[in-house]
């Protein structure tokens, strides 16, 4: 089943889909908050808030002209952002954090996974320093493009130019890339 | 400025502007082809690198809590009432109060193919259902477009309904209309930001400039 037409299925109510798309998303999402957070308990909060979000909002999916796993990262990645702003204030504080057991990975999943994150990797190198920079510091670090150009001593114009010319740079690599894997 | 707003796509879909600028961008969208077209392709880029991140597992008991959270506020999906005298989309509009007046938390949109004004603010991005004293509710989009869904018998004679948005203490003219039987689902005419008031009063027809009654039906603060 296409991830379109499980998050369609998400939208009515449909727990089991749910539980499907967390099987599919879930280890994507925990990673790039705990990444963001840096921080297993707010990880945990932010990949919860995202889903239950999803479980809310899925039906308004129908109406936008995107693929399913953007809809669902980009909200992931927004609300992992906005904690991450929030919480900057309280950074200072340890938290507890009880080690949990971890979820037993889906063979596919964990193929899947490895096979994205070499494909992006290896895009993400073949980026011009300064650009892969301004990406990185700006999608992992949850900085603003203010804190990013005075972090990095640099006109704000020139990092939007850096953020612009990277993510499209990007786009084209992970096109290019993704055209020629299904040639295989 | 509108030279200024193309130029913050790629931070937007990097979620790397402030609230304020965002706010600012989601405006400037809303009338922006070319952006919104360059943002869904740098957007899929953005989400890309989320695979980038690696990391463990998450642990077991997450998966259950979030489907306990799920299944305790299971969405409810109030039937539509396809009603032939009335347009689709006031069957829509119509689920969505009954389930506003019901108090019900959580709201679930309208199957796709209902075109109605509130159904539209509702299906975008980020967009917020408020309720409207116990007749209706107004749903507003972060771009600031909002739509009012609200049960009101026809206006009397020589009247008719006004909307406004009331932002700090001056209200704004935002459309007449007139009631129904069922349900009346408005366009509202202005851009509606946080921190205003949607409000409905009963003017002289053809509407004024300046609300003479206490509204007949508001909102809280957006």
């Amino acid at each position: 089943m296409t991830d379109e037409a499980l998050l369609s299925l998400v939208a009515g109510a449909d727990e089991q889909a749910l539980a499907e798309l967390y099987d599919r998303f879930g280890r994507v999402a925990y990673g790039l908050a705990l990444r963001i957070l840096r921080d297993e308990a707010l990880a945990q909060d932010a990949v919860q808030e995202a889903f239950l979000a999803i479980w809310r909002s899925a039906d308004r999916f129908l109406a936008e002209r995107a693929k399913a796993s953007t809809w669902i990262l980009t909200l992931v990645h927004r609300r992992t952002v906005d904690l991450v702003r929030r919480e900057d204030l309280r950074r200072g504080e340890p938290l507890e954090a009880a080690p949990e057991p971890a979820a037993p990975e889906r063979v596919e999943d964990e193929a899947a996974l490895g096979y994205e994150r070499r494909l992006v990797q290896e895009a993400l190198r073949q980026l011009p320093p300064e650009q892969r920079e301004a990406l990185e510091l700006g999608y992992y670090g949850g900085l603003t493009q203010t804190e990013l150009a005075e972090r990095l001593g640099q006109p704000l114009g020139t990092i939007k130019s850096r953020m612009f010319t990277g993510l499209s740079r990007l786009r084209d690599l992970l096109a290019q890339a993704g055209l020629e894997q299904s040639l295989h | 400025m509108p030279d200024d707003a193309h130029s913050l796509v790629a931070p937007y879909a990097l979620d790397a502007l402030d609230e304020e600028e965002s706010h600012a961008f989601e405006q400037h969208l809303a009338v922006c082809e070319r952006c919104r077209e360059d943002l869904a392709g740098l957007r899929e880029a953005a989400a890309s690198l989320a695979y980038g991140a690696d990391g463990p597992a998450p642990p077991a008991a997450l998966k259950e809590r979030i489907l306990e959270q799920a299944r305790a506020e299971r969405p409810n999906i109030v039937p539509l009432q396809r009603r032939r005298r009335w347009a689709a989309p006031l069957g829509a509009a119509a689920a969505i109060a009954a389930a506003v007046a019901l108090g019900f938390g959580v709201w679930s949109a309208t199957r796709p193919g209902t075109n109605d004004a509130f159904t539209s603010v509702l299906a975008k991005q980020g967009a917020k259902l408020v309720p409207m004293g116990d007749r209706g509710a107004v749903a507003v989009a972060p771009d600031g477009s909002a739509a009012i869904a609200l049960t009101v018998p026809p206006a009397p004679s020589g009247k008719t309904y006004e909307a406004w948005v009331i932002e700090g203490g001056t209200p704004k003219p935002a459309g007449v209309f007139d009631g129904n039987t069922g349900m009346t689902v408005v366009d509202i005419e202005r851009s509606v930001p946080p921190g205003a008031v949607v409000a409905v009063t009963v003017e002289a027809a053809g509407g004024v400039d300046q609300p003479t009654q206490k509204p007949m039906a508001a909102t809280g603060t957006i």
